[in-house]
């Protein structure tokens, strides 16, 4: 039989994420909750202010609803990701990590399963925001025909994929270095706060101070953001009166941006495992 | 006949930083056997079994388990081994059911022989009608005797036990006893760990005494009683300063103690043929006996011989009897 034993981890990762109703439904509501609340209200007031602005002819105009959409999809990926590795916090205190530590599975095969399963939450959640969010009026996959969509999912769901390996990465490596769950809250906090600011989710960065614009371009979130953007409202759009053009070659580096940070993430989160002592 | 070593343990030491938690020891477990280390809190156990079951690097020293060095080949020993950890290691949210399931899968088991196993092995421990059951749902006995099921599941050759009764009613340390002796019958040796006399004087083949880091003693539970002699005879006299001069001066008297209000006289005879010469002796000196028991050399009685002091069941360290250290004039 092949080695699949990450496949382990993953199942029973799931077997959790099931069984608390409360948990799973709160986890699948609350972006919703975000995008409708603070999409409508935040979009009655950029399309107000946008309003003013001249359009640019002969360019489409998107909405800041759906112009923002993008941005809470990428955000609740962000957060769902980071707090990923906490079970093994949790099994390191009070569960089984003994007992995973003891056996014979590879210590990678326990980075990859919890990165899967938490990669298959993040789907669900993107799919759950995305649907709702076309519900209330984001205009995802406008004048697209069936084949376009599909491969744009496709193509949202490689973004999607790839920034959330790197982040469960990361948190499965703070998750398996720390002693107690505050100290992965606090470090998480710590990390969101300039991610999220410091990124295009919820408005453009153009009139960012210089030293800002350059961290929000070696952000990852900024990378993830312009791939949906990408996929789900097109390369040549314009949404509170600024002009959104983004080649394919520019998409390329995103996700190589996103691919080289989840790779320097799993090295990270490998080092992290492979000195871990667990008693 | 020459009986095979499943574990070989040789100068095994382990520090926590500056501290020495083990210290050089070197033990030999037999193929089939069940094996104790009997030692108060903090005397080095657990440390112990983590390296042997490769949870803690080893620092010093060799270690075989089943035929392969835990520095060379980790991966070949957690394959042969089964453990039951000291502090409960159970998911809260899982089930019976799926606490097994998740070990044969880590183990790579096959999906008919876990689903074997697992009908098995409830039985075994009898929480086939706890299956479905939370783990948050089960009593503490209960959960130790899943996790003993657990650690069976993949049909190691050694299970290693930390305390595997600790906090257990009487009645539940009886029948894990039980489980315990049945699982060794059907081949599987055991090592555990306890501070608990009776556990490992009733259970165990062969028991090492250890304290802080060393092993003071190793033997099956009746050789090492055998050591302190045949019998203890306790009297309580009118004099017992006098008593203690009669009673050195004969020949199978080995060692005299005090204890409490009276004296302990270790002999290497029958007692039930010296105590009427000795009460005939006191009687003879004037000297009033008030109180007379006769006893076979308890697991307590050794554990006071070789560490100079007394072991509870609650594994506290307590203060020094004056009964061994007079003992080894
Ligand atoms: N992670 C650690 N860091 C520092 N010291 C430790 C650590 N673990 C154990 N010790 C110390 O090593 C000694 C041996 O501990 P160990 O847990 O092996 O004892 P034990 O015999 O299993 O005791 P108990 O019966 O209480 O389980 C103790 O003095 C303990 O304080
Ligand atoms: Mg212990």
């Amino acid at each position: 039989m092949a080695r699949l034993g990450f496949l382990t981890i993953y199942w029973r990762d799931m077997l959790r994420f099931v069984r608390f109703k409360t948990v799973l439904v709160s986890s699948l509501v609350q972006p919703a909750l975000w995008l409708a609340f603070f999409g409508i209200a935040m979009a009655a007031n950029f399309d107000r202010l946008a309003g003013s602005v001249p359009t640019i002819p002969g360019v489409p105009v998107v909405s800041y609803l759906t112009y923002m959409a993008a941005g809470v999809i990428a955000m609740t990926t962000l957060f769902t990701s980071l707090f990923g590795g906490i079970v093994l916090l949790f099994d390191k205190n009070w569960g089984l990590m003994r007992e995973i530590m003891a056996s014979p599975l590879p210590r990678n095969d326990v980075i990859f399963g919890i990165a899967l399963s938490g990669m298959t939450k993040s789907f669900i959640q993107a799919g759950i925001i995305m649907v709702f969010g076309i519900f209330i009026g984001a205009e995802f996959f406008l004048g697209y025909s069936a084949g376009q969509t599909f491969i744009s999912l496709l193509g949202i769901l490689l973004f999607l994929g790839i920034f959330s390996l790197g982040f469960l990465f990361l948190s499965a490596a703070i998750s398996i270095s720390l002693e107690s769950p505050e100290g992965l809250q606090g470090i998480i906090t710590l990390l969101t706060m300039p991610i999220f600011f410091a990124s295009n989710a919820l408005y453009p960065v153009n009139a960012f101070p210089p030293l800002l614009q350059i961290i929000s371009g070696i952000n990852p979130l900024t990378h993830l953001v312009n791939g949906i953007r990408f996929f789900a409202i097109g390369d040549d759009f314009q949404s509170i009166g600024i002009h959104y053009t983004a080649t394919t070659g520019e998409i390329a580096l995103s996700l190589c941006v996103l691919a080289i940070f989840a790779a320097i993430m799993f090295a990270l989160a490998y080092w992290r495992f492979q000195k871990a002592v667990v008693t | 006949m020459e009986e095979r070593t499943i574990i070989e343990v040789d100068g095994l030491v382990h520090r926590y930083g500056d501290f020495l938690a083990v210290d050089h020891i070197s033990f030999g477990v037999r193929e089939g056997e069940i094996f104790s280390f009997l030692g108060p809190n903090g005397a080095g156990k657990s440390t112990a079994i983590n390296v042997l079951t490769t949870l803690l690097p080893i620092q010093e020293g060799r270690v075989v388990v089943a035929g392969h060095d835990v520095s060379k080949n980790p991966a070949k020993v957690r394959e042969s081994i089964g453990i039951v950890f000291q502090e409960v290691t159970l998911d809260r949210d899982m089930t019976c059911r799926e606490i097994l399931e998740f070990h044969g899968r880590l183990y790579s088991m096959q999906r008919e022989e876990r689903r074997r196993r697992i009908d098995e092995l409830l039985e075994l421990v009898a929480l086939d009608h706890k299956r479905d059951t939370l783990t948050r749902h089960l009593s503490g006995g209960m959960k130790r005797r899943l996790e003993i099921a657990r650690g069976l599941m993949t049909r190691p050759r050694v299970l290693f036990l930390d305390e595997p009764t600790i906090g257990l009613d009487p009645q539940t340390r009886l029948k894990m006893w039980d489980y315990i002796k049945a699982v060794n019958e059907e081949g599987t040796t055991i090592f555990l760990t306890t501070h608990y006399m009776d556990e490992a004087d009733r259970l165990s083949d062969r028991v090492s005494i250890i304290d802080h880091g060393k092993i003071i003693t190793t033997g099956r539970s009746y050789e090492l009683k055998n050591m302190l002699g045949e019998d203890l005879v306790y009297l309580e006299t009118s004099d017992n300063s006098a008593t203690r001069a009669l009673l050195e001066q004969l020949e199978s008297v080995t060692r005299i103690s005090e204890k409490g209000h009276g004296l302990v006289a270790v002999v290497n005879s029958d007692g039930t043929r010296l105590l009427p010469h000795i009460m005939e002796t006191l009687g003879q000196n004037g000297i009033t006996l008030e109180t007379v028991n006769l006893k076979k050399p308890s697991m307590d009685d050794v554990f006071v011989h070789f560490t100079g002091k007394e072991l509870r069941d609650e594994g506290a360290e307590r203060p020094v009897t004056t009964a061994a250290r007079a003992g080894r004039r």
